[in-house]
């Protein structure tokens, strides 16, 4: 008894005394585990050290140490100069990143959360996506406009939507969401280095969690390819795209679909633009069953172009119509009852998978 | 001393070689010389919450003459293009900078190369004072390959980045921003240069013009906002649009100076007032009092909401070319025949140039698909009909689909791994991912280099 007092007490003080120690977690011996947040936060640090042309604007991004912590430490580091805070302007804040990067610097604007970003959107269609293309090469732009998407807890109809699908319609645009941390870590520094538009699609309910990451992710050159979807989990019998949040959802779906005999592939999309029909397809035409989940709304949302794409090049591989899981189409209510059915929960994906399965699968599968 | 001696005998030995230059070229065959001539500008400047610069503007022979060349050639262009545009050989917006030259070539003369301009879709003219020529402006406008965007920006999107000139804007308001986003990297970069951001008055009111410029003005940044006040923002005319048409006063804290935008002189020394306040206390507005002959664009008559009476009296009174061509006659620095041959040089190069615009041919079909990334990240492009594999080439050399109103074409590239079977209807999918390359090289790219 005393000795796992003394124990535990030991274990507190060197939390105090190291606090970066508390990263490891003490009986991991394999990988090491970082939160997205830290992911995000090393991205930057080293992008901003690799090249002195990149610079981050948005709001409470410096001495409030971001909104919600990204950009911790880097005002310290980096100075005023480059870790900027802006006022509350984004129509503003925004085309000015847009022509910092016209002349050639490389901007990082932070969005407080994407709903913002309607405010600025006529700077990242019209003065970013489709400058390189209307002057013909002459003027690319090499921005990131990052910040969280989508729902997090209890926030409200206006702080709730997720924009993937509305910048990912655009040609010109680069749409990247991150799920875990070597996903934040990898995709960011892509971004960032890309000389494109990048929107990044970042989700603050993932900010803490922690995910294990081997050396080669904690590389500083390490880096991840735009447009290619990952393979979280490989299975046979229906395939699951997701993005963000949506891939955890997934991958728990999957787990509680294999006691049921159905071995769910899932698909971490990754880049939303350009979207990986390669990696989807040659699934489909594995599993013959297709269920893409998103939060957003449902209407000309992801899964409707993922669907339309399976549809037009796999058609034939299908065993079962799509299935589509999708925020509801209301606008996201307050009560927690109500908030929990305007998102996708766990279950929904299940009960997905099994109709696409049951349509062809006789039910002995289950027996 | 020594100066005006090399200026003395630079003018001798330059009137000795004219008859040779003339023979030589169709270029100008009076250059004037660079000895100091000072002139005051129309009415003096009126400032806010600045000191104004003077009234008494340096300038030489050379200059006035080469202003005279440039609006000259400027208001010829784009009568020019007037005329095309009614020929049905431009489509689409052409807004028309006619009487607005002083701006463009007075702010030219004040700075380099190295300093920022950026405009709004009213860009014809600057995108010349920057250096651009006849025929990239004449073949942009009729969508043709040797266009300064190879025919793919059009009227509005003009740039031409080796010289500073970021555009050519069509959204109302947004270069400005964007402009102080310039001014930004300038003071990031330390170079000691500066950005013109160019504006109307209808643009004036804006809330992102006010956002950029309280955070110009916070951040010191070199920018300049110069509203071009022509005093009608479409066929809004200002006083119906702002409750205060002073724009020179609308930036509050930030100093503004109100300039005679029809005489290129004060717009010079406005400008050079301008560079040199922005440099050391950040960012200043200029109102350019400007006036435009043509309508909002080519779509507008631009009579029905002033009186032709108003157009033809600042035509008579205020018109720029000229102002200076007073100028030159009145410092006997060059005969009006010799100011009337310029006119003809300047109107045979606007013609050449348009006969030169008119051969270069449309875009192939190809360049649909490019520039849509710098860097290009796979080879899936879609067209109007995604399944249609083969690369209709013939089709496209016919272009009677202009006249049409909508086009039915089906065009649509899915990569193959060898290029060279163009036109095949060979249903293979080559999905992106495997390997990186733009639309049509098939180098091989590292995924994040």
């Amino acid at each position: 008894m005393l000795a796992i007092a003394r124990q535990r007490m030991l274990g507190q003080s060197f939390k105090k005394i190291l606090p970066a120690v508390s990263v490891l977690r003490s009986y991991s011996s394999a990988a090491k585990q970082i939160t997205v947040r830290e992911a995000l936060n090393s991205a930057l640090d080293e992008e901003m050290s690799a090249d002195p042309k990149v610079f981050l604007m948005g709001e409470e991004v410096g001495e409030y140490q971001g909104a919600y912590k990204i950009t911790k430490g880097l005002l310290e580091k980096y100075g005023p100069e480059r870790v900027l805070d802006t006022p509350i302007t984004e129509a503003g804040f925004t085309g000015i990143g847009v022509g910092a990067a016209y002349y050639g610097l490389k901007p990082v604007v932070e969005f407080m959360t994407f709903n913002f970003s309607m405010q600025a959107i006529d700077h990242i269609i019209n003065s970013a996506a489709k400058s390189n293309y209307m002057s013909a090469g002459q003027i690319s732009v090499p921005i990131v406009f990052r910040g969280p998407n989508g729902a997090a807890a209890g926030v409200g109809a206006q702080h709730s939507q997720c924009y993937a699908a509305w910048y990912a319609s655009c040609p010109g645009l680069k749409v990247l969401s991150p799920y875990n941390s070597e996903d934040a870590r990898g995709l960011l520094k892509a971004a960032i280095r890309d000389p494109d538009p990048v929107v990044f699609l970042e989700n603050e309910l993932l900010y803490g969690e922690s995910f294990p990451v081997s050396d080669e992710v904690l590389d500083s050159s390490f880096c991840l390819p735009i447009g290619k979807a990952k393979i979280e989990r490989e299975g046979k019998d229906v395939t699951i795209t997701a993005f963000s949040k949506m891939v955890g959802y997934a991958l728990k779906a999957a787990e509680m679909l294999e006691k049921d005999g159905i071995y769910a592939e899932v698909i971490n999309l990754r880049s939303i633009r350009p979207l990986d029909r390669s990696t989807i397809n040659t699934s489909v035409r594995k599993t013959n069953r297709l269920i893409t989940v998103e939060e957003g709304f449902p209407q000309h949302g992801v899964g409707a172009e993922i669907c339309a794409s399976v549809v037009e090049e796999s058609f034939s591989y299908l065993d079962a119509p799509v299935e589509r899981i999708a925020g509801a189409d209301v606008p996201m209510p307050y009560a927690a009852n109500l908030e929990r059915m305007a998102v996708p929960q766990v279950e929904d994906i299940v009960r997905a998978a099994k109709r696409a399965c049951y349509r062809s699968v006789p039910l002995a599968a289950t027996a | 001393m020594a100066l005006s001696h090399l200026a003395a005998s630079a003018s001798r030995s330059s009137s000795l070689l004219k008859p040779l230059s003339s023979a030589l070229s169709l270029r100008r065959s009076i250059s004037g010389d660079n000895s100091p001539l000072t002139v005051e500008t129309s009415v003096p400047f009126t400032s806010h919450q600045c000191e104004a610069p003077s009234r008494s503007v340096e300038t030489n022979p050379k200059e006035l003459l080469t202003f005279f060349r440039d609006m000259a050639l400027m208001r010829r262009m784009e009568i020019a293009a007037d005329s095309l545009y009614k020929a049905k050989l431009i489509r689409g917006f052409c807004h028309l900078y006619d009487g607005q030259e002083a701006v463009a070539v007075g702010m030219e003369a004040a700075i380099t190369k190295k300093d920022c301009i950026i405009t709004a879709y009213r860009d014809h003219c600057t995108f010349v004072s920057r250096g651009g020529t006849l025929l990239e402006v004449f073949a942009e406008l009729m969508g043709r390959q040797a266009g300064c965007s190879k025919g793919k920006g059009g009227s509005m999107h003009f740039y031409k980045k080796d010289s500073n000139f970021y555009g050519g804007h069509g959204i109302v308001g947004a270069q400005v921003p964007l402009g102080c986003g310039l001014a930004f990297a300038q003071k990031y970069s330390k170079d000691e240069t500066v950005t013109f951001a160019l504006y109307g008055d209808g643009a004036a009111n804006q809330g992102q013009l006010f956002e950029a410029l309280n955070i110009s003005a916070l951040w010191d940044l070199p920018a300049i906002l110069v509203c071009e006040n022509n005093h009608y923002g479409m066929g809004t005319a200002e006083w119906r649009a702002a409750k205060s048409p002073a724009y020179y006063k609308r930036g509050d804290y930030v100093p503004g100076l109100k300039v005679d935008g029809m005489d290129a002189l004060a717009v010079k020394q406005a400008c050079k007032f301008a560079k040199e306040h922005a440099l050391k206390n950040g960012p200043i507005i200029l109102e350019m009092d400007t006036y435009r002959y043509h309508g909002h664009s080519m779509s507008d008559p631009g009579s029905t909401y002033r009186t032709r009476d108003e157009i033809s009296g600042v035509r008579q009174e205020r018109d720029p070319i000229e102002r200076i061509r007073k100028l030159i006659l009145s410092h006997d620095l060059a005969t009006e025949k010799e100011l009337k041959d310029v006119e003809k040089e300047v109107r045979k190069e606007v013609d050449d140039a348009i006969a030169q615009a008119k051969e270069s041919p449309m875009p192939e079909p190809s360049e649909l698909f490019t520039n849509v990334y710098a860097k290009g990240l796979g080879v899936e492009s879609f067209g109007a009909d995604r399944k249609e594999v083969a690369f209709l080439r013939e089709a496209m050399h016919d272009y009677s689909f202009l006249q049409m109103e909508k086009s039915f074409y089906a065009l649509s590239f899915i990569a193959q791994r060898s290029h060279s079977s163009v036109g095949t209807a060979h249903p293979v999918l080559i999905y992106p991912g495997l390997y990186w390359e733009d639309s049509f090289s098939t180098k091989k790219e590292e995924a994040c280099a």
